[in-house]
């Protein structure tokens, strides 16, 4: 059998089977009805006990929502959503009275990110590493708090912020996405129910990793992602979410605001591993992700980097962008998308250049197996006062068998002649020689083609906090074969 | 160690190999030699299971296992190892690593356990010093922006590192130059014992200099044509493949 069957082959027996975050947790929960109207807003808000300007706030956005039409750039085959149809808001009952320790939550709560691998209970804490754990609609609980505050940083969940933040908050809170943005922009703005909210003060390193990690669990049920970080003046953090979900027939919706903002000198660090349920190999069930993230390097000499490594999802829609204000600030974004089976992603990044001395840089590589579609869509635009603006971008894209399509659509603006922009792109199969030589050497097919596929992505993979290297790693090389170890 | 009985290869219809004889008992190093086109690396590829040749006839034995029922990776990790004549680039896969991968696969497939990182550590530096590698090499990616004779003393080092029972070496000697391929030669001479077995393919008799080996074949279409031991070479040497081929 050729080796490209033999990879295909494996690749086809990658059920659901293999999805190995698909269990469900057994929970009571408090959910008001189906469908999408100023009453569930409502009802969202005084769950959460908001103050009036938020609830203003979530309506208009519904007005605004309510105009715009669905975005239709991507190319992507999306079926129609019927907002009436899903739950907007699910939350363990346990959690409604706010749990002041983890001793009042829900054991199967606490379980359930065990069995994820992140233990929430001091003794078992991951170290280097602050969690928020998001279940639902609602955050469980949030580690290392105690600590980080005596530095000034605020880790809490946003709607927690809401209330003992709201200055910064109102402040910047749409600042960067606009609620008008775009149709999912708007929804999230009016439905959102949780996420997480850091603030790091002015010349503080946060000394470590800050973490969300995002859980799907109750039937129909959206997950709208709310995420603040604002870096003051002269700090800097790292921040990682990962993503899961139990295994569905039917879709589910997970549309996130994500907004970034750096200051004079700061440096944000964001990176993402996503790996919500993919739905079966025929494209049934699966999360539909649909989300916008956006960073503004507001002050000068700021950096926004953003790392993501998706592997999950039945259709992925995203685009994390910077906008490049403060002289000297710069951009990046390092991507590894993977597409196997009935998968779709469209994804690739914004670089907006404003600022003078801006730069940019872009290294996406993107993995397509089985009959899946993988599409990089990039806008790099130089406006007219940013002089001396630069800018690298490189799409690799890697097809395993010929069911898969790669597609690369990247655009380029330029307003003025002292800027320069690089673009490298490149379209590979996975090569049968050198299977062959790795095998030769004693390693099964499955172990050459996650050896292969690792190395084409390396470039990215670096860029993950050490931690989660090498999960990353492990993590690639299961989405593409079905040995889940 | 390695008994083929009248093997037939054709690939794509065409018929490469026919009817090849070729028994290899342990500890014996066995040079086969032929001009372009004679069926030298098929038979290279045949051994070590590369897909699309097709085996039309015959058997091979390889220490009293039917080598044609394993995989590329069985065979490789029951001790028999291919020198590559065209090793392949394998970018952001440091060397080191690559190495340390194929070790631990065949410990694996032995149910041994993984070889601990310093222990890997020490053996690769002493491999790589007596092929004059250097640790810089090491670091970077397998084979990517290696010159010709680095990526020949690369595959030296993995055999050395693997240490065969059974190791063919594809015209290892093409694309070198005096100096790599003495290190490259002594590379293998160390290897050499009473336990393991070499079969040397090659167009020149220079390789042979080197590696002395204790029988030599010629193949000419698809078939060994003459066996002797060294002097066969220097015979070739001196007459050519032709008129050997012819007063077989």
């Amino acid at each position: 059998m050729a080796a490209t069957e033999q990879t295909i082959k494996q690749v086809n027996t990658l059920g659901s089977s293999d999805y190995k975050y698909g269990f469900s947790t057994e929970v009571d929960e408090i959910r008001p009805p189906k469908g999408l109207n100023e009453e569930i807003i409502k009802f969202i808000s005084a769950q959460k006990d908001e103050p009036e300007w938020m609830l203003e706030w979530r309506l208009n956005a519904f007005k605004v929502f309510n105009k715009l039409p669905k975005p239709q750039w991507a190319k992507l085959n999306i079926p129609e959503i019927d907002y009436q149809d899903c739950y907007y808001y699910s939350i363990p009952k346990s959690l409604k009275d706010k749990p002041k320790s983890l001793d009042e939550i829900d054991p199967e709560i606490l379980k359930t990110y065990e069995k994820l691998g992140i233990p929430l209970k001091e003794q078992k804490m991951l170290s280097g590493i602050a969690v928020d754990a998001v279940f639902d609609s609602v955050s469980v609980a949030t580690t290392y708090k105690k600590q980080l505050s005596d530095l000034g940083i605020v880790f809490c969940s946003i709607s927690e912020a809401v209330k003992t933040h709201p200055e910064l908050v109102k402040k910047y809170l749409g600042s960067v996405i606009p609620v008008s943005d775009h149709s999912f922009a708007a929804l999230n703005s009016a439905v959102f129910t949780d996420g997480s909210f850091i603030y790091i003060p002015e010349g503080v390193r946060c000394p470590v990793e800050l973490s969300t990690y995002f859980r799907i669990n109750a039937m129909n049920t959206g997950q709208f992602e709310r995420t603040l970080i604002i870096a003051d003046k002269d700090s800097y953090v790292s921040y990682l979410e990962g993503c899961t979900a139990p295994m569905r027939d039917e879709n589910q919706l997970h549309a996130a605001n994500v907004e970034l903002v750096a200051l004079d000198n700061a440096e944000i660090k964001y990176s993402t591993v996503q790996n919500w349920y993919p739905g079966d190999k025929e494209g049934k069930g699966g999360i539909y992700n649909f989300v916008t993230k956006r960073g503004a390097c507001r002050g000068k000499n700021s950096k926004i980097s953003w790392t993501q490594v998706e592997t999950g999802s039945a259709i992925t829609w995203k685009y994390p962008s910077c906008i490049l204000q403060g002289d000297n600030s710069k951009g990046e974004f390092y991507s590894v998308a993977i597409t196997n089976n009935m998968q779709q992603a469209d994804t690739g990044t914004k670089m907006i250049h404003i600022g003078k001395n801006t730069s940019s840089k872009i290294i996406s590589k993107g993995i397509s197996a089985g009959k899946a579609n993988n599409t990089y869509r990039g806008l790099v635009n130089i406006l007219s006062k940013a002089k001396n603006a630069r800018n690298f971008t490189q799409c690799d894209s890697l097809l395993i068998g010929n069911q898969c399509g790669a597609h690369t659509v990247p655009y380029i603006e330029s307003s003025n002649s002292d800027s320069m922009v690089e673009h490298e792109a490149t379209t590979s199969k996975i090569n049968e020689d050198q299977l062959f030589y790795c095998q030769q050497r004693g390693l099964n097919s499955e172990d050459a083609v996650g050896l292969i596929v690792n190395g084409f992505c390396k470039e990215v993979l670096q860029h993950l906090p050490m931690e989660f290297a090498v999960e990353a790693q492990k993590l690639v090389a299961i989405s593409l074969e079905g040995s889940v170890g | 160690m390695l008994e083929i009985k009248n093997l037939h290869v054709s690939i794509e219809e065409k018929k490469i190999i026919k009817g090849l004889d070729l028994s290899i008992n342990k500890g014996e190093v066995h040079a086969l030699m032929g001009p372009n086109g004679s069926g030298k690396s098929t038979l290279s590829y045949v051994l070590s299971g590369k897909d699309k040749y097709e085996i039309n006839d015959g058997t091979i034995d390889y220490n009293g296992k039917n080598l044609l029922e394993l995989d590329v990776d069985e065979r490789a990790n029951e001790g028999l190892f291919l020198a590559f004549q065209y090793p392949m680039e394998i970018p952001g896969v440091q060397t080191s690593f690559f190495l340390k991968t194929a070790i631990n696969s065949k410990r694996k497939y032995l149910g041994q356990s993984e070889m601990d990182a310093l222990e890997f550590a020490k053996l690769m530096k002493s491999k790589a010093e007596e092929l004059n590698i250097s640790t810089e090499m090491l670091k970077r990616d397998l084979n990517v922006n290696y010159s010709g004779g680095e990526k020949k003393k690369q595959e030296i080092l993995q055999m050395s590192m693997l240490s065969p029972k059974m190791a063919i070496l594809d015209e290892t000697d093409s694309g070198l130059d005096i100096d790599a391929l003495r290190i490259v030669s002594e590379g293998v001479n160390k290897l050499r014992n009473s336990e393991n077995s070499f079969l040397v393919i090659t167009h020149y008799q220079r390789l042979l200099n080197y590696i002395k080996p204790d029988f030599v074949h010629i193949i000419a279409d698809g078939k060994i044509v003459k066996s002797g031991d060294y002097s066969l070479a220097l015979e070739l040497e001196e007459k050519g493949y032709e008129e050997i081929s012819q007063t077989a």
